[in-house]
């Protein structure tokens, strides 16, 4: 299948087609919302069956000796994309260097809902990937929270270091024992120990209703993203949307080499290349307004949901699919 | 009936502070606190909602503290030092308690 003809059935698919919905109603000024506590559910309900899921697949094929090299690579990853986003975001707007740093962060670390939507273009495709892919996922999320604090540390005065200082441990902690991780890789550990059991015991709950239920997510993203973008519109320069555009396609390439010479599976590569090219919008906002309250929230949470989510749930996904299969089929 | 004046410090503060502020308020020993929900609003940076986030970004909650006047600088000072650089508002104001020894 052409890069084309995987972004146009993609496009056409009841998930993005429902995030457009959201986007469109909130864009409309309609009174569709999903409440506060739905919301969390079915991201608790998506982070539990995926990390389930991908538990069961290494209970089945075993312990594979890329396992550690491909965390090691996501970890490594993770840590390297805020400094190479850091630079690009000075080079190309006009953003200051905490407000750079804060967004650098969203980017190094991942969106676990774009991997979530991956994994079912990826399936979609007849392609199978390794269920390690999970804990690599699960990692990937502190390092650039770090590298982050680092890049903001040299260019802020000294006094804001001090208090900085004061709360790394704390922040790494919190974000390390973020409740979507915490399900996630617990999930993941229950699946790789209960095994195949286990998942005929669960599966009419986790694996017929998840297509449903992450129409339903994607539906109030689009709906969260389509109000940021109303209300963060006026925060974001044609520079800093360009930038949550062509910033993944540089952290897919850093990925694509990574995934080449580990010699992942092309469905595996795919989404090892998604979440180097995915930006966080759940944990990482949540650490940035404790690290850098000084950062603009409305510039990072609108561009990695408004911008760089969209982006790669319509088009990036399939593009990196395609990319992943030339390289490792 | 017998009345006792206090002071009741509201802080709207956003939602990923929240355990901060909490854990300061332990550590200063005040004799209690609420934490309230807040569904929205409208601020220095336009119109909020907590509808829909996944995340604790974006959305705010309200924690009043009820304490003796002669205690408030001593407990609203690091408070304020905590939500000086957080999206947050500190009020104060006076209030009345029927059981005054509990404050």
């Amino acid at each position: 299948m052409s890069i084309v003809d995987l972004a146009m059935q993609n496009l056409a698919s009841p998930m993005v087609l429902f995030f457009a919905l959201g986007v469109a109603a909130a864009l409309l000024r309609s009174d569709l919302s999903v409440p506060e506590a739905a919301a969390k559910f079915l991201a608790l309900y998506l982070m539990l069956a995926i990390g389930f899921k991908g538990g069961v697949e290494v209970s089945k094929s075993g312990l594979d000796p890329a396992m550690g090299l491909t965390i090691g690579a996501g970890i490594l990853l993770s840590f390297t994309i805020p400094l190479a986003g850091y630079f690009f975001i000075r080079l190309s707007t006009r953003l200051g260097a905490i407000d750079a740093a804060a967004v650098a962060a969203h980017y190094g670390s991942i969106s676990i809902v774009t991997f979530v939507a991956a994994t079912e273009i990826v399936r979609g495709l007849g392609l199978a990937y390794e269920g390690y892919l999970i804990a690599v996922a699960a990692v990937m999320e502190t390092p650039a929270i770090v590298a982050a604090l680092l890049l903001a540390r040299r260019a802020a005065p000294a006094e804001r270091q001090d208090g900085q200082r004061e709360g790394m441990g704390a922040l790494l902690r919190e974000v390390a024992t973020n409740g979507s991780i915490v399900i996630l890789v617990g999930a993941f550990f229950i699946g790789w120990i209960t095994g195949e059991r286990g998942m005929s015991m669960i599966s009419p709950f986790i694996v017929d209703p998840f297509r449903g239920i992450l129409c339903l997510f994607l539906l109030d993203m689009g709906l969260v993203a389509g109000r940021g973008l109303r209300q963060g519109a006026r925060e974001l320069s044609p520079s800093l949307v360009a930038f949550g555009i062509y910033f993944p396609l540089v952290s897919a390439a850093f990925a694509t080499a990574f995934a080449a010479v580990l010699g992942l599976s092309p469905g595996g590569a795919a989404l090892f290349i998604t979440l180097a090219a995915s930006a966080s919008y759940i944990a990482v906002p949540a650490a940035m307004r404790l690290a850098l309250p000084e950062a603009n929230p409305a510039i990072y949470l609108t561009l990695s949901l408004g911008v760089t989510f969209p982006f790669n749930l319509s088009l990036g996904i399939p593009l990196y699919a395609a990319i992943a299969q030339r390289i490792a089929g | 009936m017998e009345m006792h004046r206090k002071k009741r410090i509201e802080i709207l503060l956003e939602a990923p502070a929240q355990k901060r502020l909490t854990d300061l308020l332990d550590r200063l020993d005040v004799t209690g606190y609420t934490v309230l929900p807040v569904i929205g609003g409208k601020g220095h940076h336009g119109v909020w909602s907590r509808e829909g986030l996944p995340s604790a970004a974006g959305a705010m909650v309200s924690v009043a503290v009820i304490a003796a006047e002669e205690r408030l600088d001593e407990v609203l000072v690091p408070i304020f030092e905590l939500v000086r650089r957080h999206i947050g508002i500190v009020t104060v104001s006076d209030v009345t308690v029927i059981r005054g020894e509990r404050f």
